[in-house]
């Protein structure tokens, strides 16, 4: 089976298996402090990611019309999609949690791969629709330089001009965008950290390294990936399905 | 005790044994260094700022078109306008002097000060344990602060920095200087700051040994718990300002420019949200000290434990609510400014808690005027003062007068000076014999201290005077305004004449200490007579702290402790 | 590798010694709260075909809320995990509340002296459409 589970089957006298550091006394005692400093650092993330939360609110606040006009440009769909990619990660690496926990090597390569696939997935997305604000000058406020009306800028959102007439662009238009790239790209940073972190879970569980002895890795890993998508659940509606 | 000969000091030998250590004493004693030459650093940038200011007019600052320029009165009036921002002249030059003092003296060294150091190398002690919770996490915030360290340096080298440390917008936005190198460096002293703050809450809640409860913790424990809580909650919140504020300067996102529809004010919540928590970061570990020191030098059980703990925790909660005091002039509105009025009376009354409790603790006490001692009652006189005038500032008309002139830095330096750095020094020697294995000369500390208590209030009391009389803040010539207010000649130049004195008690102080490395004579266990777990290890503690968890008891329970000569110090009877 | 789950799944009480293993989430849950998630971010969707003025926002962020609690209770084992971590994420979320509420009170009410003074400043300033 695994080292894990030999060493903790050999040393039965001494209990102080190879993963434990040494100044623990039991493996419990570890990963509890593991999962406590990671459940302390999530609350330092969601101060980090609170302060655009505020900016958010404050520019939709003050600026109500802007948020109103251009979240047209964003494509709700390809919004939807990311949700879902990203939900169903969140998922897997709960699932790969399970395997840890209950030994089933294999199985948590695979929910391990499956989820770092679905990141990269997202991060597709999200180019692609980077890309399009891009082509269409869909910048921050000091880069902003829109030519078009949201109607022909978005290809794919037919509802554009229910939202009223396009022609008339409030001003400040840039700020909203400025709110969607600091949020997304931060998120998109934290996508990009996360699928480092689980690469490297990935490469440690394909060596065999977790056992329902030890996976602590994983279960921190995965708590910080669950943040991650719990911030996207909040992005998608403020950002995409402004009414 | 045979452990001098393997201590953590001895324990390996070599650069990288130091570098790579794991060791929470290691990296205690590397921040040290590192903070303490960053003090310096800071000071002699203090030293500049005073020298300038002695007499009126330029006075070493004076390059090179200062001579040309025209009168004093003028110069003055000029002063109050924005200051080109290209040319090299005295005031540039006093611009970037006093930015850097402020921001080095809080990002570099009175933030992390007391608990890199003193919280890094003791706590594991006090609670009998082998390490921090993540030593690697440990030595990451060590090379995360000097990362952020050297980003300072290079600010200085690329063109410095003028806004003062607290990087207002539109002038940080717009000013030639390298706030973007300032502020990544500040950024990044702030994810150093969160690590160290994880690590101690993880360690308080998982490493005490069995037996040791909430309520059996020595109260320097439980102001690094709560000084841990704000580093956790506010330094992201400054993280994203500063990336914000990064990102304002180098893409022109938007936020904070009137121009974009953003509101510069925005600016002032998220830097105070947190900078004003982060003055209880400063000054909470210095009161766990003044707790410690002051009933061990007293041989009298702390009074009011449970008060003083929860008061850490009260100062540390309440100082969330009460950031809007420091904008009460920038365009506040009249119901927020007065709800943060009101909140920030509420923060003197946990302070005032702690104050009381140690002169109770003192009362009847067999007060003993060691080293340490004496910087502890010189902490609790300066910051009386200190936390006093802060109430003046607090209450919304005064300080609409008060606002921008010297009775704020008077203020602030009778907290973060004579509190939080006096507080660092009492610690400092108070743990020297821990954690160096050498005793110092009292008779020499005590000397120095008195140096430093008396130019400190030569420094700092004039600038009260100076603030009540309407000098006002970071200017760099006063000369236009003595027709009417001819004192400030003479009380600025006590004041730098304060500054040198204040210069001379430190270096008489860092004198006394390092001779000991070389002079003074080894320390014993415990030569101070301190009833907390770290002075049942031998000094210098070896490496892995304790063979075996000692006895938990009550940390301010001296009754068996009796003292026997100056080799073996204070040893348990029975 | 080859020891049935179902057995492990059974004894991993705390009567195992050094097990950290305190508590699995059925799989069926996992699947469940999966489900719960997607059908929510559908009703999120459908949400805005519907014009319920400013409750649209409060629908979309009850939604959220309620997805987000999902996550924390299931996926992260919040339910079954010592109450302090789920204290810590609620005081991160008070802490939030108290930075966001003060400030967004403060910066409304001073906007207009803003939009005044750079409407004073910058002649040639498109004026806001509605």
């Amino acid at each position: 089976m695994t080292q894990a589970a030999t060493s903790s089957h050999d040393s039965s006298g001494h209990d102080h298996p190879p993963f434990l550091a040494h100044h623990y006394e039991t493996p419990k005692q570890q990963f509890d402090a593991g999962k406590l400093g990671m459940w302390i650092f999530l609350v330092t993330e969601v101060l980090f990611f609170g302060g655009l939360f505020c900016a958010y609110a404050v520019y939709r606040a003050t600026h109500p019309e802007v948020f109103i006009y251009a979240h047209q440009f964003l494509d709700k769909n390809l919004g939807a999609l990311n949700t879902v990619v990203l939900l169903a990660s969140s998922l897997s690496i709960a699932w790969a949690v399970r395997c840890a926990q209950l030994d089933q090597q294999r199985a948590l390569v695979a929910c391990l791969a499956i989820t770092l696939a679905l990141a990269a997935v997202f991060l597709g997305v999200k180019y692609v629709e980077y890309k399009q604000k891009w082509e269409h000058g869909l910048l921050w406020a000091g880069r902003y330089q829109a030519a078009e009306s949201a109607e022909t800028a978005n290809h794919a959102a037919p509802e554009a001009h229910h939202a009223g007439n396009p022609e008339s662009a409030p001003r400040d238009v840039g700020i909203f965008f400025s709110v969607y790239f600091t949020m997304t790209g931060l998120h998109g940073i934290h996508v990009v950290a996360g699928m480092g972190v689980i690469a490297w879970v990935l490469v440690l569980a394909v060596k065999g390294r977790f056992s329902s002895q030890y996976y602590n890795p994983v279960d921190y890993t995965a708590l910080y990936w669950h943040l991650v998508d719990m911030i996207w659940i909040y992005l998608f509606p403020l950002l995409y399905l402004i009414h | 005790m045979s452990g001098a000969s393997d201590s953590y000091l001895t324990h390996t030998r070599g650069f990288w044994s130091w570098a790579l250590t794991l060791d929470h004493k290691r990296i205690g004693i590397m921040y040290m260094v590192g903070i303490l030459g960053s003090f310096l650093l800071g000071g002699i940038f203090a030293l500049i700022v005073r020298t300038e200011l002695a007499t009126p007019g330029p006075t070493i600052m004076g390059f090179p078109d200062a001579a040309s320029e025209a009168s004093p009165a003028e110069q003055a009036a000029e002063n109050m306008v924005a200051i080109a921002p290209s040319s090299t002249t005295g005031r540039d030059l006093y611009n970037h002097m006093f930015t850097l003092h402020g921001a080095v003296m809080i990002f570099l060294v009175i933030i992390p000060g007391i608990p890199a150091v003193l919280g890094n190398f003791v706590l594991p002690l006090m609670l009998g344990a082998k390490d921090v919770a993540f030593p690697r996490l440990n030595l990451a915030s060590f090379y995360l602060w000097l990362f952020g360290a050297i980003f300072f340096v290079v600010t200085l080298h690329t063109g410095g920095l003028d806004t003062g440390w607290t990087f207002y917008t539109p002038y940080s936005t717009s000013t030639n200087s390298a706030v973007v190198t300032a502020v990544l460096g500040a950024f990044i002293l702030g994810f150093s700051s969160i690590f160290t703050g994880i690590n101690f809450i993880v360690t308080v809640h998982k490493l005490r040994p069995a037996g040791m409860t909430w309520f059996k913790m020595p109260l320097f424990v439980w102001s690094l718990y709560a000084t841990a809580i704000i580093q956790v909650l506010a330094t992201p919140v400054l993280g994203i300002t500063l990336l914000l504020l990064a990102a304002e300067r180098l893409m022109g996102l938007g936020f904070f420019d009137p121009k974009y529809g953003g509101n510069p004010i925005l600016f002032q919540h998220f830097f105070w949200f947190y900078s004003h928590p982060a003055v209880y970061i400063m000054i909470l570990p210095g009161m766990g000290i003044i707790s410690e020191v002051v009933s061990v030098f007293s041989r009298k059980h702390i009074f009011g434990y449970q008060f003083i703990a929860f008061s850490s925790v009260a100062i540390a909660l309440l100082g969330f609510l009460v950031w809007g005091h420091h904008m009460f002039v920038s365009g506040m509105t009249p119901l927020a400014a007065m709800v943060f009025s009101a909140l920030t009376f509420s923060v003197s009354i946990p302070s005032a808690i702690k104050v009381f409790n140690w002169l109770a603790t003192m009362y009847k006490g067999s007060i003993g005027l060691a080293t340490p001692m004496c910087y502890a009652l010189a902490f609790i006189f300066l910051f009386g003062i200190g936390g006093l005038t802060g109430l003046f500032l607090g209450t919304l008309s005064v300080d609409v007068h008060l606002t921008d002139t010297y009775f704020v830095v008077a203020h602030f330096h009778y907290v973060m000076f004579g509190g939080t750095l006096i507080a660092f020094l009492a610690g400092l020697h108070y743990w020297w014999p821990k954690m160096t294995g050498r005793m110092f000369s009292d008779v020499a500390g005590r000397w120095a201290c008195f140096i430093i208590f008396v130019g400190f209030n030569l420094t700092f009391f004039p600038q009260f005077l100076l603030g009540t009389r309407g000098m006002p803040r970071r200017y760099y010539d006063y000369s236009g305004l003595l027709d009417s207010h001819p004192e400030f000649a003479l009380l600025n130049l006590l004041s730098t004449i304060g500054a040198y004195t204040t210069a001379v008690g430190l270096v008489a102080a860092a004198i006394c200490l390092l001779h000991s490395l070389w002079r003074g004579r080894p320390a014993p266990a415990n030569p101070w007579g301190g009833g907390s777990m770290e002075w049942q290890c031998p000094s210098p503690p070896p490496h892995d702290n304790f063979p075996k968890t000692p006895p938990v008891r009550d940390p301010y329970d001296f009754s068996y402790l009796a003292y026997v000569g100056p080799d073996r110090g204070f040893v348990p009877q029975t | 590798m080859n020891e049935p789950p179902a057995q492990h799944e059974m004894n991993s009480s705390p009567s195992d010694d050094h097990g950290l293993v305190s508590h699995v989430v059925p799989a069926i849950v996992l699947v469940a709260v999966f489900a719960a998630l997607i059908v929510l971010t559908g009703i999120t969707l459908a949400a805005t075909w519907v014009d319920l003025g400013p409750w649209n926002l409060v629908v979309a962020m009850a939604i959220a809320t309620v997805k987000a609690a999902l996550v924390a209770l299931y996926f992260m084992h919040l339910r079954y995990d010592h109450p302090f971590h789920g204290l810590l994420f609620v005081a991160a979320l008070v802490f939030l509340a108290l930075f966001l509420v003060p400030t967004l009170q403060d910066t409304v009410d001073t906007e207009p002296a803003i939009q005044q003074f750079r409407e004073a400043t910058s002649p040639g300033l498109p004026k806001t459409s509605p």
